[in-house]
């Protein structure tokens, strides 16, 4: 059975948990199994947040995610707090317009302009966790592009749709180069 | 494959939403609040098109006094809350079992005491749902364990709360009503739905409080054409308060031997690996899914463990219990909590068996390991 456990942490504000859900239904229509839970403070927006994903082709007990296989940092608080819950082969994506200090790890390693690269290609601060989204499915092969393009579109505001649809395809594209320049 | 569409991924409070409406709600009132609100904003939205009632009420006493006015107005009622508004609910559920009024309280348990951490998860609320409100009354409280069986669970409240005429908690934790996860519901044609049953005779002879073979009276609606009585005080066949002690009497033991003598139990738990289980662990709600983890993974070390679940909180799974603590040679009690499961644990046990409790209350799930290691304690000590 393979079990692959996401975290994705920032800012209150962010829509990471949005991204959450957005990554758990994708799953689903890929016809896995998920889980999607948060926690977050009482403020809304400015605290600490945080969404774990849980993807599976058997069943999921225990709904939380330990030790992390991918994890998102979207601050730098974020970033220090579960920096060490990662799985010593796992893959942390690291937003550098928020995150400076990016620890050691023996895993994977990536660092993306997320932030700059949604206000750069979209005009919008606010899609960052799509285009998160983009670039951690474009790295990762977590879930099909088709599934997440399908669960984000699904999710987000009818009048929004192009704009996600961009900012999903700038995160793809982020992914992409980075790949491409590894295989050099 | 990137496009089933069999399932959806829906959380613990939109699977309560969604039962309701297949039970047939068609009244909420309540006062919003962490980590409920999902439950009022979906019925907010679904009431209105199925031709129901949404009230946001000034509090939440309030709002059990409107749920409980709807359900003798003839509909299907219900509010939701968590541990603060709970509290404040009491005093009219003590009403509505006394008065015999179907309704659905729906507590999302956050850590407390008080206001205590909103967004966090907890179970201090068991003990609550069985004796918050005074006097010697009867109660039921149901307590889901995914969104699968939230959905479910809520159905079967409402069921129970129209066949018994009783008030129904269910009793939700954080995790459990926050957690989304892929779910296949049935369709609303395929979903077992009760209702009040209503009477029969003249209205002119009619005594609304002589109950049925069942234990339970007919219950009409205000506008059938029945003239009734409702009232918090003891009261006789026919509705009217009476200060006879034994009326009293008759009537307090009826409301309990409703439910108690109710066929198949009203009273019920999941057995999971239990047949040979030398240590079983008794855990509820969201705290199940860890133990059901530490469970398999004792049992592939060679530790013949089981898990018992209560589905229902109130009644107690006495008869369950008492089995596995017959057989058994210690017990876990898991809970988010300083002790409450295992205080019925104890009791009912009555000794039989070690009563191992583990608790946990800075606001985190208990994790499958934490239990796996009190089950690989626990098992160094039996051999």
């Amino acid at each position: 059975m393979s079990t692959t456990e996401v975290r994705l942490s920032g800012f209150g504000g962010q829509g990471l948990i949005t991204a959450g859900i957005i990554l758990a239904e994708a799953a689903i229509l890929d016809g896995k199994n998920a889980v999607q839970s948060q926690s977050y403070g009482p403020e809304a927006r400015g605290g600490a947040s945080k969404a774990e994903v849980i993807i599976s082709d058997g069943d999921i007990e225990y709904p939380k995610v330990g030790d992390a296989d991918v994890f998102l940092a979207m601050s730098q608080a974020a970033c220090d707090k579960y920096a060490k819950a990662l799985r010593p082969s796992g893959v942390l994506i690291v937003d550098t317009d928020h995150v400076k200090n990016v620890p050691a790890f023996s895993g994977k390693t990536y660092s993306v302009p997320i932030t700059k690269i949604a206000v750069r290609e979209t005009g919008k601060e606010l899609v960052a966790n799509i285009v998160a989204l983009g670039v951690l499915v474009g790295l990762t092969g977590l879930v099909s592009r088709e599934a997440l393009e399908t669960a984000v579109l699904d999710r987000v505001p009818p009048k929004t749709k192009d704009l996600n649809k961009q900012a999903l395809a700038a995160g793809f594209a982020a992914a992409e180069e980075i790949l491409g320049k590894e295989g050099e | 494959m990137a496009n089933d569409r069999r399932a959806q991924l829906l959380s613990g409070n939109e699977a309560c939403v969604r039962g309701a409406l297949a039970a047939g709600v068609r009244f909420f009132a309540g006062y919003p609040i962490t980590p409920s609100t999902e439950i009022a904003e979906g019925l907010a939205a679904a009431l209105p098109k199925v031709g129901g009632t949404f009230i946001q009420m000034e509090d939440e006493i309030a709002s059990m006094g409107a749920v409980i006015g709807a359900s003798l107005a003839g509909v299907k009622a219900m509010t939701a809350t968590s541990g603060p508004g709970f509290s404040l609910k009491q005093e009219n559920i003590g009403f509505a079992a006394m008065a015999e009024v179907p309704c659905v309280i729906v507590d999302v348990q956050r850590y407390g005491p008080s206001t205590g951490l909103p967004t966090s998860p907890a179970q201090g609320d068991i003990m609550q749902a069985r004796w918050g409100t005074h006097g010697d009354h009867p109660i039921i409280a149901l307590m889901p364990a995914s969104v699968r069986e939230t959905f479910d669970l809520t159905v079967e409240a409402f069921n129970l709360a129209e066949e018994l005429r009783t008030p129904v908690i269910l009793l939700l934790d954080e995790i459990v009503g926050h957690m989304r996860e892929r779910v296949e519901l049935p369709p609303d044609e395929s979903v077992h739905v009760v209702n009040r049953t209503k009477p029969v005779e003249d209205p002119e002879t009619f005594q609304p409080y002589k109950p049925g073979p069942n234990l339970v009276p007919p219950m009409p609606a205000f506008g059938d054409g029945y003239h009734f009585h409702v009232t918090g005080l003891a009261h006789d066949e026919s509705g009217f308060p009476t200060g006879r002690g034994q009326d009293a009497d008759r009537l307090v033991r009826r409301l309990h031997a409703k439910i108690q003598n109710r066929k198949p139990p009203v009273a019920r738990a999941e057995e999971w690996q239990l047949e040979d289980a030398e240590i079983v662990v008794v855990a509820a709600g969201s705290v199940a899914r860890s133990a059901r983890a530490a469970v398999r993974e004792a049992r592939v070390r060679g530790i013949k463990a089981g898990l018992l679940r209560p589905i229902t909180a109130w009644p107690f799974p006495e008869n369950e219990v008492r089995e596995a603590a017959r057989r058994a040679a210690a017990m876990i009690v898991p809970e988010l909590n300083l002790g409450q499961i295992v205080r019925e644990v104890e009791r009912v046990s009555g000794g039989e068996t070690k009563i191992v409790p583990l608790n946990r209350i800075d606001a985190e799930l208990i994790t499958p390991a934490e239990i796996l290691e009190r089950i690989q304690e626990v098992a160094a000590h039996v051999d």
